[in-house]
């Protein structure tokens, strides 16, 4: 019996550590500054524990029933400590500090019960010395464990809701022993059982639904119901759904929103396609979204239009999805469209086809493999793709958050021997966004738009060419495969706006 | 439960996910082949029983090796409008240390994988990059344009130690104070030696022939690098290793063996620019050199046709009534052929020239103070990158540190591809540490399942899935891959003698320069090929000045 119960404290000490990790992992991962979110959970869990300790003075009869308990409470607070911390920060964002100290205090003062609880249930059949010396070790033998299988195997596994969770089926297991074991001392234990097994039921549906608690809290890290969520080879897709409002984010970040985005597209395709009366082919490099080929077909010559786009998924759920062909006007099954999932990279290198009009939608060059995408090498390889009067059109981030990468982008894309003509619209959802338009000759604005548009004008169009004072042109160096400094600028630009 | 069993497993668990080893000996080694360079026909050079030959013919001009050294020579003489020569190589295609292979996935190193940006003495180095069109514009320019694709992308390098990738090679994390003001001394002194000139000369020039002989610095190729730097007093257990790595790097041997002007001239000869690239940039493909020994065949075939006899072991070197008479066994036809030849050049390593070369003692004799490291490069084909340990993105060039290998090259680095798919690793080994001829048989003994698993081993600290992910892995053994420019080698008589110009027999082959680097084979190759024009009385522009 007490080998049984000095193993219980092995588990009972293993909980206990994880509890505290997981508070400290969570409350790092959700609020940032991992030194001080530690050392405050430690620092107010072992504080809790002293209290605990002395508060078991008051507990004189019953200790086995008491044990019991304490075991159950422990079990149900500390397993769902993660679930409901998340919640809380996901639905009130001010009280989280509150709810997470107060979570911390409560397991500890527990926690802090169960030892002396423990050492005084085993006082009648050991000596003081062997007392101490066993209990104690056990006791830090289960932090030694949970030490190391907690980064190592249980959060990479389970993540910190459903580890939370099994650690509170331990506890929980611990006091259905301790009923079994001391079975013939304890008169009356009915009621201790249902508590039990209550606190077992509880905490085994928990785990098993924890999946769809992690997918609803991150629901709500995006603030707005998630109509679609796939992770492709390629990326993490998203779309949420605010009353009429559609956004996309791949991997987290916003591409567009269905409020603002005709402002993007139309800035992206317009003022370069309109001055291009004998545009037959185009060429879409990324946008699988379809967003941009709505806008070109517009235009009755435009006679092809090719999208290269990385990801089948993304073009496939923006050629099926009812809202959001609804979205593009079901421009990817227009007859005029061929779609092609391939790196554009690959596709540039294997094909010779030209094009009238190329648009180049890529995501922000925040890596060096997106980087590549945005070097000199990439514009001269898209240069033998046009034909003698077309345009290409580059998104080239923002102007006014990321000024040096925007004319970097500017200045790589003069160096392979381009004539630029940079411009810039206000999309609210992203806001102000910058665009270069790129040919062999001089541009010049077009004077009307032959298609319908919702937000440009040919009287508001020469102010798109316009940069105010903090917008205008910064030295940048020329973005090449051998430097990556579009990426680097790029970094350090969107580390300032972030904070 | 008893305690000690419950320490046990606890103990157990702990230890396999510590190591994270889920019995790695579960997944079965990659397939793939035991390659090298043609030994057991080198080999019969031993045996001296190769039957006389059965035909003979003439011609103007023998090259022996279509390695660098052969091939530049060739390229050479065919620029100069003489086509009137034959080259035979014991390989079955040209390149040497130069060599690729290449599978479904993407061409890949065999030896050598980067060329730096060629300094302004390197002309006949430009004057080719020129011709294959990745330098642009004046090939004589400080700071000429590369061609980007060329220019090996970001991020070039990386170093791991103690589980985490670092920027560069140099050690940099947790390396005290005191170690870091040793590195920078080391650096001072090195770029003191890069900015020195005596009159018109470099300090240390590459290629190395044109560099000044002031006898200070000729003393430094009498003791080692190490012996050198501990009498500068830099005693940093990194910069060490780092100069250490550099030398078998380069050199196939660590710097406790290697000439201390050798190892000096590894840091101190490289000052090529660019405009459009930082002067630590290097040009590289995805099979390594490949492209430069594919450039200066095509440069050959382009001018002159085919002129490469493969296969084809020269095995008896003599001069007969003025005339260079040269036997040459072709195994697959199993006869021999006899070739005279008013010119001959050797551009084969010069460890052979004791075996084949009849008389001339004095010159067996000096070839003997050669000796060629062994080493080993092993190509891993993964269906995908393997996963990652924390710290600085992919690079190019991936070492290790603490390691026997030299780390590995991404032969897909080069690539325009946004995801990276499949690709090939290129994994370096130089057999220091031992002496060649123990690292020879270490290569003869050693079986691909042994060499896979170390090299699996090794690869599995910075990417714990590398097992999962390799769907080959090919050996390729090269047991003298180089010379080693031990001290004494590249400024002594030995050397010279094969430096200097001959009536009818020269040597072009970067053993001539005493180590291996591109630019040396190229210039040797070029340089007896305008030897051997001017013997001939043929006129001709030179690549050289």
């Amino acid at each position: 019996m007490n080998q049984a119960l000095l193993f219980s404290v092995f588990i009972i000490a293993s909980c206990g550590l994880a509890y505290e990790l997981i508070a400290g992992a969570l409350s790092s991962y959700l609020l940032g500054d991992s030194i001080t979110q530690f050392s405050t959970v430690i620092g107010t869990y072992l504080f809790a524990m002293g209290i605990g300790s002395w508060l078991s003075r008051y507990v004189e009869r019953n200790l086995v029933a008491r044990f019991v308990q304490i075991e159950l409470m422990v079990g149900v607070l500390g397993g769902f400590s993660a679930a409901a911390l998340f919640f809380i920060f996901v639905w009130f964002t001010t009280p989280f500090q509150v709810a997470l100290y107060l979570a911390v205090f409560g397991i500890g003062v527990l926690v802090g019960l169960e030892i002396p609880l423990i050492m005084r249930i085993l006082k009648r059949d050991l000596s003081f010395k062997d007392l101490v010396s066993q209990v104690l070790t056990f006791d830090y033998l289960g932090a030694l464990a949970v030490s190391i299988l907690f980064p190592l195997l249980l959060v990479p596994q389970l993540g910190l809701v459903r580890s939370g969770l099994l650690f509170g089926l331990l506890n929980v297991l611990v006091a259905l022993w301790a009923l079994w074991i001391f079975r013939e001392q304890l008169r009356n234990t009915f009621w201790l059982k249902t508590q039990a097994f209550v606190s077992l039921g509880v905490l085994a549906i928990g785990f098993a639904a924890a999946g769809q608690f992690t997918s609803l809290a991150e629901a709500h890290l995006y603030a707005d119901e998630i109509v679609y969520n796939e992770t492709s080879p390629y990326q993490h897709i998203v779309i949420t759904r605010w009353k009429d409002d559609l956004r996309l984010f791949l991997n987290n970040n916003l591409q567009f929103s269905s409020r603002d985005e005709y402002r993007y597209h139309e800035a992206l395709v317009h003022p370069g396609l309109s001055t291009l009366p004998v545009a037959r082919r185009v060429l879409v490099l990324g946008g699988g979204d379809g967003l941009a080929v709505r806008e070109i077909l517009k235009y009755p010559q435009v006679e092809s239009i090719t999208l290269v786009d990385l990801d089948p998924a993304m073009t496939q759920l923006f050629s099926t999805a009812a809202a959001l062909r609804k979205l593009n006007e079901d421009a990817l099954h227009s007859p005029k469209v061929k779609v092609i999932n391939a790196d554009a990279l690959k596709w540039l290198e294997d094909n010779a086809e030209l094009f009238d009009f190329v648009v180049v939608d890529f995501p922000d060059p925040s890596n060096f493999a997106i980087g590549k995408l945005y070097s000199a090498a990439f514009y001269r390889l898209l240069e033998k793709h046009l034909t003698a009067g077309a345009l290409a059109v580059i998104q080239s981030t923002s102007p006014l958050y990321a000024r040096q990468s925007f004319w970097c982008v500017v200045s790589t894309l003069e160096s392979v021997g381009f004539v630029t003509t940079p411009y810039h619209a206000l999309v609210p959802s992203f806001g102000e966004w910058g665009f270069v338009l790129a040919g062999r000759r001089a541009y010049r604005p077009p004077a009307s738009y032959a298609v319908a548009t919702r937000f440009l004008t040919p009287e508001a169009t020469p102010a798109l060419f316009q940069f105010p004072k903090d917008m205008a042109r910064v030295d940048a160096e020329v973005n090449r495969l051998n430097n990556q400094v579009l990426v680097r600028y790029f970094e350090s630009e969107w580390r300032q706006v972030i904070r | 439960m008893d305690r000690r069993d419950f320490l046990a497993s606890l103990a157990a668990a702990g230890l396999a996910s510590l190591t994270g080893c889920d019995a790695p000996a579960s997944i079965p080694l990659p397939p793939g082949e035991l390659l090298g360079t043609a030994l057991e026909t080198g080999h019969r050079l031993r045996q001296s029983n190769l039957p006389p030959a059965s035909e003979t013919r003439r011609v103007p001009v023998l090259i022996v090796g279509a390695g660098i050294g052969g091939l530049s020579a060739g390229w050479k003489l065919a620029k100069a409008g003489f086509n009137d020569f034959l080259m035979v190589e014991l390989e079955a295609g040209p390149g040497g240390n130069s060599r690729a292979g290449r599978n479904e996935v993407s061409a890949y190193p065999l030896a050598a994988h980067y060329l730096p940006l060629p300094t302004l003495e390197a002309t006949a180095v430009r004057e080719l990059l020129a011709e294959l069109g990745v330098l642009h514009g004046d090939a004589r320019a400080a700071r000429p344009i590369y061609d980007e694709r060329y220019l090996c992308a970001m991020p070039q390098e990386r170093l791991y130690r103690n589980g985490w990738w670092q920027d560069g090679v140099l050690p940099q994390n947790g390396v005290s104070a005191a170690e870091r003001e040793q590195y920078r001394r080391f650096y001072v002194l090195m770029d003191a030696f890069k900015q020195r000139r005596d009159g018109q000369q470099r300090a240390f020039a590459l290629p190395m022939e044109l560099s000044s002989r002031a006898p200070d610095l000729l003393a430094l190729d009498r003791l080692t690098l190490r012996d050198w730097l501990l009498a500068q007093g830099l005693d940093s257990p990194h910069l060490h290793w780092y100069v250490d790595y550099a030398c078998r790097d380069d050199y196939g041997t660590g710097s406790a063996e290697v000439s201390a002007w050798a190892g000096i001239h590894y840091f101190a000869c490289r000052n090529g620019e660019a405009q459009d690239a930082a002067s630590d940039t290097v040009l590289t493909t995805p099979g390594g050199n490949g492209w430069l020994a594919e450039g200066l065949a095509q440069g050959i075939k382009a001018r002159a046709g085919d002129r490469l006899l493969g296969g084809t072991l020269a095995f008896r070197v003599a001069e007969v009534d003025g005339q260079m008479h040269v036997d040459l066994w072709r195994p697959a036809e199993q006869r021999t052929l006899r070739v005279i030849a008013e010119q001959l050049i050797w551009a084969a390593p010069l460890f052979l020239v004791p075996h084949v070369l009849v008389g001339n003692d004095s010159l067996k004799a000096a070839a003997r103070r050669y000796s060629h490291a062994p080493w080993l490069v092993a190509n891993l084909t993964l269906s995908r990158f393997p996963g990652e340990r924390a710290g600085s993105a992919m690079a190019w060039d991936n070492v290790l540190y603490d390691s026997p290998g030299l780390g590995y090259v991404v032969a897909t680095h080069q690539q325009m591809r946004m995801r990276p798919g499949a690709t090939v690793f290129t994994y370096y080994r130089a057999l220091a540490g031992m002496s060649p001829q123990q690292g020879r048989a270490a290569l003869q003994d050693t079986s691909r399942e042994a060499w896979a698993e170390q090299i699996l081993a090794e690869l599995e600290r910075p990417h714990p899935d590398i097992r999962q992910v390799t769907t080959r892995l090919d050996i390729f053994r090269n047991a003298h891959a180089m010379a080693r420019p031990l001290p004494g080698l590249i400024w002594g008589d030995a050397r010279r003698m094969f430096a200097a110009d001959g009536a009818r027999l020269r040597f072009a082959h970067a053993d001539v320069s005493g180590f291996s680097l591109f630019e040396e084979a190229q210039y040797r190759g070029v340089l007896a090929a305008e030897r051997t024009l001017r013997r001939m009385g043929k006129n001709f522009v030179t690549s050289l000045s």
